[in-house]
């Protein structure tokens, strides 16, 4: 009998171990999409995407309402299209809303910021799988610094 | 002429000392193993060694998985850079504070415990008995104990480190109020698996065998008195945590050091 509980002891000590295995594996080195709230997609094409990243938050007036879900190349016109899952009890932004790249702090990670437009009769809320028209590119300091080189250059 | 006999009596003490550990460790791993004897006493050993040691390090993983998100927030958080508090959590523990702060606490909770077990076992004539019966107490007493010393600290390092990350996930974000998902999402992108995780393990499974190696052969080789066995236990916590630090600083220069 004491053996056995010895036994069960050591499963149990196995079985936690490998549990913090596979969440070293999925959650802290690389992971799939773990949410089960309810979200809806939303689509926004960028010049520059910066250091945007997957999983980076959606927020409007610094309140996250969704995350970056994928970032890929559109083959056609060779500029970054970002899918963002927004979760679905936001779902009153107008389709004149803007997003832009922004960054938290001088250092930070960067996000998107979410601006909801006007909304007047004609215009429709944005819905799964729309395509946000309205994007500013991702400020990049080195572009700021070169123009900055130049103007005074000039001066 | 006195002080080069001293050094050249405590040369050949080590070395003779170091021989006899070597012969212990082959007696034990490599001559003729039975794994259906070995099997079960293993699984009883690892109950001793590594889930009774279980408590002790999934509380301190937690604590310093919270205490070091807090240090890092206060001074994250000047920088605007409080998002980069997942990986220098993550990084710190899965490279440096998990292997050796689990090695540590095992030469602390488990190594001495070896010592003091087997040191009691040749003092109180148990290891001469089972000769005497004809059972090799190499294979019935060290080899289980050693195997189950390898094989229990990597998972109680891997334990240590996930709990660590949810310690910090736990002041970080549910306290401090940094993003949950900048926390996992600048932690997965910066961590890697082989480069990190697998490394760790690495350095966990190299000190496991050193701390093992070190506690058991104390116990093996001690003065079988009272005294003997005091000072055997607690040459087995200095030994092998100096052991462990230099091993460290080795095994990081060759790890991380050198891209």
């Amino acid at each position: 009998m004491k053996s056995r509980k010895a036994e069960l002891l050591v499963g149990i000590f196995v079985a936690l171990t490998i549990a913090a295995g596979l969440m070293l594996a999925l959650n802290v080195a690389n992971q799939s999409m773990s949410g089960s709230e309810d979200t809806y997609v939303l689509y926004a094409k960028f010049d520059n995407i910066g250091g945007l990243k997957v999983r980076s938050a959606v927020k409007v007036g610094g309140v996250t309402v969704g995350r970056v879900d994928k970032i890929t190349l559109n083959s056609s016109d060779f500029t970054p299209l970002v899918t963002m899952s927004i979760l679905s009890e936001f779902n009153q932004f107008p389709e004149t809303s803007s997003v832009s790249i922004l960054t938290s702090g001088l250092l930070g990670e960067q996000y998107i910021g979410f601006r909801p437009g006007f909304s007047i009769d004609g215009i429709e809320n944005l819905a799964q799988g729309d395509y946000i028209e309205d994007t500013k590119s991702a400020l990049i300091l080195e572009d700021l610094i070169g123009q900055f080189l130049f103007s005074s250059n000039d001066g | 002429m006195n002080w080069f006999i001293s050094i050249g009596a405590n040369t050949l003490n080590r070395l003779e000392m170091f021989g006899r550990a070597t012969i212990m460790l082959f007696g034990a791993i490599i001559a003729k193993p039975q794994p259906l004897k070995l099997i079960p006493l293993t699984i009883k050993q690892i109950h001793v060694v590594g889930v009774q040691s279980l408590l002790i390090v999934v509380v301190s993983g937690l604590f310093i998985g919270m205490v070091m998100a807090l240090q890092g927030y206060t001074i994250l958080v000047s920088y605007g850079a409080e998002g980069s508090l997942g990986p220098m959590v993550a990084l710190s523990l899965l490279r440096e504070l998990g292997p050796v702060v689990t090695a540590l606490l095992f030469a602390g909770r488990a190594g001495s415990a070896l010592t003091a077990e087997i040191g009691l076992m040749k003092a109180t004539e148990q290891l001469s008995s089972l000769e005497m019966m004809a059972v090799d107490p190499l294979r019935r007493i060290i080899a289980p104990r050693l195997w189950a010393g390898i094989i229990s600290m990597p998972m109680l390092a891997l334990i240590f480190s996930a709990v660590g990350i949810l310690g910090g996930h736990l002041v970080g974000v549910d306290w401090l109020g940094v993003d949950s998902g900048s926390y996992w999402s600048i932690m997965q992108s910066t961590v890697d698996w082989n480069k990190d995780v697998v490394n760790g393990i690495i350095k966990t499974i190299v000190f496991a065998f050193v701390i093992t190696w070190i506690a058991i052969f104390k116990g093996y080789d001690s003065t079988p008195t009272s005294e003997g066995i005091s000072k055997a236990t607690t040459e087995t916590v200095v030994f092998s945590s100096l052991a462990v630090l230099g091993l460290d600083f080795i095994l990081t220069a060759l790890m991380f050091g050198i891209e």
